[in-house]
């Protein structure tokens, strides 16, 4: 048994040395020496945070063999009759996108419910997680044809774009193209062995596997972060766009790590809600009680995903956006500032939908248990709470106003509404919604709980000054330093703000699982009983997450403005100019329509699999017993 | 089905609620169009006019307003600019080559650092390293004419003396002087490739649809009428064909020789 264990650790070991070795020494590989690297990374690290890629590869165009990045015409860009060439690349890219962001947080989240299923031997999250994997798996068919699909309308209708970017980065290019073996290896031996690779030392090797598929998945994800960044903060080429040679600084370059974390965050959240919605279609789909328990479970336990990655996702955006403005202010007041400051007040609305959704969810939820009536009473405060931090996030912070507007309104701010549109406010508001929302998943999770530890007054009690207090540092931070100091303060204190709101979570947890440790059950838990209009919340939560990632997409993409790549390859084609808000917002609602419906398709697949038809009187019978006779026609 | 009709329709609603707030919920705003450098005639301008310019670049093509303005606070006004020169270059941050107002407040443009008023600078570099891009690089790109014109304008709101002289010569920017050192073109076919009239026109390979078809223009077209289309489109338009589609400045883009060797060559066309 000893031996076994010993060799359960050592699987597990080496999944991880070998995940580290992909992550840590692949990119090293492209750039050569080891040494290089370090040094190369000594010597960032020494220059100061200012200096821009223009000057750190100054003088690159003597030394280097490369050519400056083509300067365009209208006439380089072909064109196919009936076919608007941004259209298409806009929509093939978001599609790919959002399959991709779907296949890779998939495995991410059935990793960990197979890791709990394996450590709580409860043979529901093993279940659980092989559906969640089946119902994704023809997706993986899809990002692979929408990614090629992209790469052919790229060469098509931008091929000096192409060529430029692909003179810089063909090798991490060809090791993409290879690392797609790797992830199809992966993948299919994970999926169709889950049933092979059971019980013992085999599920430790399966667990193994399903750690490979996400390191492998999500270098690749990071591989391509690292072309679009470039085409936002170029780094490795000169002002001329001549590359200097190495690939590593134009990998690395200043918003590959942002984009990265807020992807990885993003596609968790995207993908707990996308399989939440198939939990919640079938939960509606099926009459018998246990389908529907256990479709109801799935459904939660996708939301939990969803809402665990969508908390932290507005501090990877704050960290993304401070990253923007230091690359460049110009770009970051484009962002959030200039004309693109419009979109985030449909963002806005959308976050606020979010929200909503998860704690209306979550409070439907509560009527599975029968001691939930004893925190009713509450939720209508935490209602006020996030619909008030939702108008806050919602207010703008400067409004495009007509002359007779601006007299009426006594400048370009309200007196009084203006105040809750700049940053502290929204910092403030944004902490306080994710707060209530935790407040509403601690509720539900004591719902069918009382605890028995003696010390239960002073733990509730040591809660609810942790969150008192922490409310009141939330305030003071935003309120003080952001309209009292001066601008370097504002932005800072978000910071604090952030750590507050963590803590308060972090604390919160300990203390309630500390808590109610042996606690009584009030009664039961009936799985099923909610009431249907709970699933739609969970639809709400997937088409939101939907639409607000092709919006998200577009205003990433959207600032680079009229350049390629910014500063260095100007956008001469005839769609270089930035469209209306509204006719974003109908692209990203097409293509919104477009995913869901191939989503749709994809989970009908699933269900066909699992289906059989015995046609009467279609198969000569004499054929199959003759067989098990031993026989045959021969 | 009725569950998925229910669905469908649920996602559909919440989906036209989103495009419906993003086109009729904000201002319908018409995002301006990409900057282009504009033809100045310097020889009629005075300077009254010139400052005028300078204003339009400061608040336009510039985007100095972007981050000089009082709203932000992200970079500093630039009302007093001029006027506290004679203290910024005495200063012992000072880093820079200038002498006297007017070359300060170019330097300042075209290499912010050289000075960073305290509490401006970016962040971790102790005011040593501006946020601030070269105006005449990159995304602004400005050239001499229109840096001198910013100059001229910062140097009148600041109520200094303005100094700055009207140039003589607009064509001083780099790609004017990259336009004027171009080698001509070797054929009537490499015109059409490199100004892209195939994108508009059907002519040679391309199929371009907004503007009239090439491949038989010789047969109804003089030599003459076309040079006249090409140096002034909108003089005689082709019927079904809309005004100022086609750019009218292919009289200063190309040279006599190539202009005559693509008449020659369309005339030809048969």
């Amino acid at each position: 048994m000893k031996f076994k264990n010993q060799n359960r650790w050592g699987i597990t070991v080496a999944g991880v040395a070998l995940l580290a070795l992909v992550f840590f020494l692949t990119p090293l590989s492209f750039s050569g020496e080891f040494f290089d690297i370090a040094a190369q990374a000594a010597e960032q690290a020494a220059e100061p945070a200012a200096e821009n890629s223009a000057e750190k590869t100054e003088g690159a165009e003597a030394a280097s063999p490369y050519g400056p990045a083509p300067k365009t015409t209208l006439a380089s860009y072909p064109t196919v009759k009936g076919v608007n060439s941004r259209l298409v690349i806009w929509l093939v890219a978001q599609l790919h996108l959002w399959f991709a962001a779907f296949v890779l947080a998939v495995p991410i989240f059935v990793f960990i419910i197979e890791a709990i299923g394996m450590r709580t031997r409860d043979r529901r999250y093993d279940n659980m997680a092989y559906e969640f994997i089946k119902v994704s798996i023809t997706a993986y068919s899809l990002t692979a044809i929408l990614g090629g699909l992209l790469l052919f309308s790229l060469m098509l209708f931008y091929p000096d774009l192409w060529s430029y970017l692909a003179t810089i980065f063909k090798d991490s290019m060809f090791w993409y193209a290879v690392l797609f073996f790797a992830e199809s290896a992966c993948l299919y031996l994970y999926y169709y062995g889950w049933h092979w690779l059971q019980g013992g030392d085999r599920k430790w090797v399966h667990l193994t596997i399903g750690l490979l598929l996400n390191a492998v998945g999500t270098m690749l994800m990071f591989l391509a972060n690292s072309w679009l960044t470039f085409m936002m903060s170029p780094e490795g080429v000169d002002a001329a766009g001549v590359f200097a040679g190495d690939i590593w600084p134009a990998i690395q370059n200043h918003l590959w790590n942002p984009i990265n974390l807020h992807r990885v965050v993003a596609n968790v959240a995207f993908g707990g809600s996308i399989v939440g919605a198939y939990a919640a279609f079938k939960f509606l789909s099926s009459s018998r009680a246990k389908d529907r328990a256990h479709y109801d479970w799935m459904g939660y336990n996708a939301n939990f995903i969803a809402i665990s990655a969508l908390l932290p996702l507005p501090f990877a955006g704050y960290y993304l956006t401070t990253e923007i403005y230091a690359f460049s202010q110009q770009m970051g007041i484009t962002l959030m500032g200039g004309i693109f400051a419009w979109l985030f007040i449909i963002q806005a609305v959308l976050i606020g939908a979010l929200f909503l959704s998860a704690n209306y969810y979550l409070w439907c939820c509560m009527g599975r248990s029968d001691g939930a009536v004893r925190y009713y009473k509450y939720i209508k405060y935490i209602a006020i709470v996030i619909v008030a931090a939702f108008l806050v996030w919602f207010t703008p912070h400067t409004l495009v106003l007509t002359n007779e507007e601006l007299k009426a309104l006594g400048g370009p701010y309200h007196k009084y509404v203006g105040p809750f549109g700049i940053m502290p406010a929204k910092n403030t508001a944004v902490n306080l919604m994710i707060l209530a929302t935790f407040v509403s998943f601690l509720f539900y999770r004591r719902a069918n709980k009382i605890a028995t530890v003696s010390w239960v007054n002073a733990g509730n009690a040591a809660q609810v000054a942790l969150f008192l207090v922490g409310v009141v540092n939330i305030f003071i931070l935003g309120v003080y330093y952001g309209y009292f100091t001066n601008t370097v303060y504002k932005i800072a204190a978000s910071i604090p703000q952030v750590c507050t709101t963590l803590t308060i979570i972090v604390a919160s947890i300990l203390i309630d699982s500390f808590m109610y440790r042996n606690s009584k059950e009030v009664a039961p838990l009936k799985w099923g009983r909610v009431p249907e209009r709970s699933q739609y919340a969970l639809f709400l939560l997937a088409v939101s997450f939907t639409w607000l990632m092709g919006l998200m997409g577009y205003i990433r993409s959207g600032i680079r403005q009229h350049w390629h790549v910014v500063d260095i390859m100007r956008d001469n084609s005839a769609d270089a100019f930035t469209p209306t808000m509204g006719f974003a917002a109908n692209v990203v609602s097409i293509g919104t329509i477009i995913f869901l419906s191939m989503v749709i398709f994809v989970f009908w697949l699933s269900q066909i699999s699992a289906k059989k038809t015995e046609p009467e009187n279609y198969w000569v019978p004499e054929a199959v017993d003759g067989m098990a006779a031993g026989g045959g026609k021969g | 089905m009725r569950n998925f009709l229910k669905v469908a329709f649920f996602s559909l609603l919440v989906i036209g609620l989103f495009a419906g707030f993003a086109n009729f919920g904000i201002p319908r705003i018409e995002p301006a169009p990409p900057p282009t450098e504009e033809k100045i005639d310097l020889g009629s301008l005075t300077m009254d006019q010139f400052l005028v310019l300078g204003e339009k670049i400061y608040k336009g093509k510039g985007t100095c307003t972007l981050c000089h303005n009082a709203l932000g606070g992200r970079a500093p006004l630039l009302e007093k600019a001029a006027a506290v020169t004679a203290a910024r270059l005495k200063d012992a941050r000072y880093k820079g080559d200038a002498t006297d107002i007017e070359s300060y407040l170019v330097e300042s443009m075209i290499k912010p650092s050289a000075f960073v008023v305290a509490g401006f600078g970016k962040k971790g570099t102790q005011d040593a390293v501006s946020p601030m891009p070269d105006v005449s690089a990159g995304s602004i790109g400005l050239n001499e004419v229109e840096i001198a014109a910013v100059t001229a304008y910062l140097q009148d709101m600041g109520g200094v003396e303005v100094t700055v002289e009207i140039p003589e010569d607009a064509g001083d920017s780099a790609a004017e002087d990259e336009e004027q050192q171009r080698k001509p073109y070797e054929s009537a076919e490499d015109i059409i490739s490199e100004i892209g009239c195939g994108a508009c026109h059907k002519v040679g390979e391309d199929e371009g649809e907004q503007g009239p078809d090439l491949t038989k223009i010789g047969a109804i077209r003089s030599a003459a009428h076309i040079r006249k289309s090409i140096l002034d489109p909108n003089a005689e338009l082709s019927k079904g064909f809309e005004k100022d589609l086609m750019p009218n400045d292919y009289g200063t883009q190309l040279y006599a020789s190539e202009l005559e060797m693509l008449v020659e060559y369309l005339a030809k066309l048969k």
